[in-house]
């Protein structure tokens, strides 16, 4: 009776109000030691000595609208380079009334992105979208067919980035996946010479490629043929790309198993067939999350032709603050220019996790 | 009978087939553009081969490390650029790993806060591209640090401007090199104590504290050396003299904001592998360690840092080398490095072919000399199974 008491009681007994709601958790993922103390200590007082100046200069003193006059009159952020000039570094030297086009064009590739982002749309009608998106986007870019017609040189700001990262990818991963083929035959000239070029291209820095592209590509070509310099530089992004990419099929092709190579031997399926039928849909489906690090990687990258002249959204926005209207305002451009990139490539990291998560279909 | 198999259906003789076209295919091509060249160079007359390099240069660099002026010839001045890469990249290298290590176990902390602050750094500096991020440390310098008259002093000895950040360093003095060499002689007598107390352990069992005593060696000769040289402390203090500091070592800006920006990149990359190769050591080892009597350092010196290290190395290498390989955006912010001294000479002497060939080589000399150190680092490291 009296033990069955006293378990009522501690029952009724509340924990104490520093183990659980608020401040339980503060205790304990804040201050459980002493070491732990100090470090939340010291953090704090980091960000108190850096969160206040910063959101002061950010937002309280800034301007987001407004002439380079009035900015050079405030102590905070100067935000209206981004809006004063949003045309010129999403669109650079595209015709001005023709600037719906890219708009078009690149609303047309979110759309498409995002109905690929969901995996129920991974059917066989997926391919065939694809393909018509991009004829669509490539005729939308550059003109005919009762559009003006405007010359690849023109074409800079957003839309070249994305361009370049993207067709990059679609150009790049055929090659690379001839290229994981090659590495992993057993023919010994295909297989020297995949390696070497594999090898090759992933110790050298992208910004030798593009060099080739933009120096020494002109002088392989018989005189007066004469391809121009985006379309230069899209061929080194995509040679470049092919190397990575073939290395992460090659990953995914060695995680299949040997008995699945047996097996499509004894059904009579020959090289080809066995690859298309039985080996490349499975390993592909491994590497879809390593594949999206990549084009993370290769959207980045993109922003080297900067080095090559190509007018790419980093190189707008350096043109941009080298008017002597806005020169000194290199932080908030290069700060708003680095949200952009942020978004993007968040986005598409976080996609790959998730993507990761939900193909993990292995123990 | 293999003879009346006909060739087209051996797959032997088949593949012998496809390489020999295939093989064909790449040295046509490789000949219709080595022929395209030829005659593309003659017609504008660029004279082939590396003769160039003994030429005279005529252009000035902006730092070096061996004395270089523009009376100096182009194989110098890649020798410089070379050595300018080497330098951003060993010093980048050093500091990324620390950097790196140190976020990468703040991501792990207990503490909510700091592995928050740590997944923010991670995710911030991994999704901004690098030459970006160069871009902005480099205009940071330049617009929002002072001109040397109003430096920013935020330490005696250390001044900040936009001529980049001056040092305050021990004046130069003979002491020197023999306290280089005592920390030499202190490193080497280290390892060999590591490989005796090794011999003795295996033989006796019995323990010595070898690194204690090996750091108080490294701090001890050096010491020892600099009292004996009657313990010089006068400091090359920086001076402004008209417009600029005299005196010191000075950080360039370009210099300062490629280091800045290739560390901060890389080292997210690093902490990530930091994080993977710790939490892939198995809960159950650090148990079992901890359960066999071993100290908290212990367990970590001895089961724990071994078994990670095998998971952490190799990913971590090709970040070095990633790290190397975007050096080569000094370009684009004005640093002399390898790549931006070729391309100088490229301009000036229109030796396009053997400029890029030149970049390539250089950086595939890297790249394989890390693969060199993997596969031995590889094959040590390898688990000894049955």
């Amino acid at each position: 009776m009296n033990q069955q008491n006293s378990t009522a009681t501690r029952e009724h007994l509340k924990p104490p109000v520093t183990e659980i709601g608020v401040l339980g958790w503060i205790r304990q993922n804040l201050f459980n030691s002493w070491f732990n103390s100090l470090l939340t200590v010291l953090a704090l007082y980091g960000l108190y000595m850096t969160i206040p100046p910063l959101f002061k200069w950010a937002f309280a003193d800034s301007l987001w609208f407004g002439s380079p006059d009035a900015c050079r009159d405030i102590d905070g952020a100067c935000w209206s380079i981004i809006p004063s000039n949003a045309r010129f570094i999403f669109f650079g030297f595209f015709p001005e009334d023709q600037q719906w086009r890219p708009l078009t064009a690149m609303i047309l590739l979110f759309v498409l992105v995002f109905h690929t982002q969901n995996r129920r749309s991974w059917n066989r009608a997926l391919f065939p979208i694809w393909t018509c998106g991009l004829v669509v986007m490539g005729w939308l870019m550059h003109g005919g067919l009762g559009l003006p017609v405007v010359e690849t040189a023109k074409w800079s700001g957003l839309p070249l980035t994305l361009m370049l990262s993207l067709f990059g990818m679609v150009g790049a991963y055929p090659l690379g996946i001839l290229l994981a083929l090659g590495r992993r035959s057993k023919l010994p000239a295909i297989h020297s010479l995949c390696v070497l070029y594999i090898e090759l291209i992933r110790g050298v820095p992208l910004i030798s490629m593009l060099f080739m592209s933009s120096i020494m590509f002109p002088l392989f070509l018989p005189e007066g043929i004469n391809i121009d310099k985006v379309l230069r530089a899209q061929v080194a992004i995509i040679l470049f790309t092919a190397a990575y990419i073939a290395e992460v099929v090659r990953g995914g092709l060695q995680a299949i198993p040997k008995g699945q190579y047996e097996a499509a031997d004894s059904l009579g399926l020959n090289y080809g067939q066995a690859m298309r039928l039985i080996i490349l849909p499975q390993a592909l489906k491994i590497v879809i999350p390593p594949s999206v690090g990549i084009l993370i990687s290769a959207f980045k990258d993109t922003s080297l032709v900067v080095i090559i002249a190509l007018y790419d959204v980093l190189k707008t926005t350096k043109v941009t603050l080298s008017n002597p209207e806005w020169m000194g305002f290199s932080s908030e451009a290069y700060l708003s220019l680095a949200l952009l990139y942020f978004i993007f490539c968040y986005a598409m990291s976080s996609y790959s996790r998730k993507l990761e998560k939900a193909l993990h279909t292995g123990h | 009978m293999p003879s009346a198999v006909p060739f087209w259906r051996d797959p032997k003789k088949r593949a012998i087939v496809f390489q020999i076209v295939i093989l064909l295919l790449v040295f046509g091509i490789a000949y219709v553009l080595f022929s395209n060249t030829q005659a593309n160079l003659r017609r504008q007359s660029i004279a082939t081969g590396f003769g160039f390099l003994k030429a005279e240069s005529g252009f000035e660099i902006g730092e070096s490390v061996i004395p270089y002026s523009s009376a100096d010839t182009y194989g110098r001045a890649l020798l410089a650029g070379a050595l300018n890469t080497l330098k951003v990249s060993f010093i980048g290298i050093v500091l990324t790993t620390i950097l790196g290590v140190f976020i990468g176990i703040a991501r792990l902390s207990h503490n909510w806060l700091v592995s928050r602050l740590a997944s923010v750094f991670i995710e911030v500096m991994q999704n901004i591209p690098v030459l970006l991020q160069l871009f902005f440390w480099y205009a940071i310098f330049y617009e929002a640090f002072p001109a040397p008259r109003q430096a920013l002093n935020p330490l005696p000895g250390i001044f900040l401007c936009n001529r980049g950040l001056i040092l305050a360093v021990p004046a130069s003095h003979p002491a020197h090199l023999p306290m280089l060499i005592a920390l030499f002689a202190a490193l080497a007598s280290w390892w060999l104590l590591a490989r005796w107390a090794r011999r003795l352990q295996d033989l006796t069992g019995r323990t010595f504290p070898v690194v204690r005593v090996g750091l108080s060696l490294c701090l001890l000769l050096p010491a020892l050396v600099w009292l004996a040289y009657g313990a010089p402390t006068a400091l090359d203090v920086p001076v402004l003299r008209g417009f600029n500091f005299q005196g010191g070592v000075t950080v360039s800006p370009e210099f300062g904001a490629l280091l800045i920006g290739l560390v901060l990149y890389t080292s997210a990359f690093v902490a990530e592998i930091v994080r993977a190769g710790i939490q892939a050591v198995t809960r159950g080892q650090i148990e079992a360690a901890m359960s066999i009597g071993l100290r908290p350092a212990q367990v970590l010196r001895l089961v724990v840092m071994p078994q990670a290290l095998r998971v952490i190395i190799p990913p971590l290498t090709s970040q070095m080398l990633n790290l190397t390989k975007n050096s080569s955006l000094a370009i684009a912010i004005g640093f002399a490095d390898f790549v931006s001294v070729a391309n100088t000479t490229i301009n000036q002497t229109g030796q396009a072919i053997e400029g890029v060939a030149l970049i390539m080589a250089v950086y595939l000399c890297f790249s394989l000399s890390t693969s060199l150190f993997m596969n031995w680092y590889n094959k040590k490291m390898a688990l000894v199974e049955r």
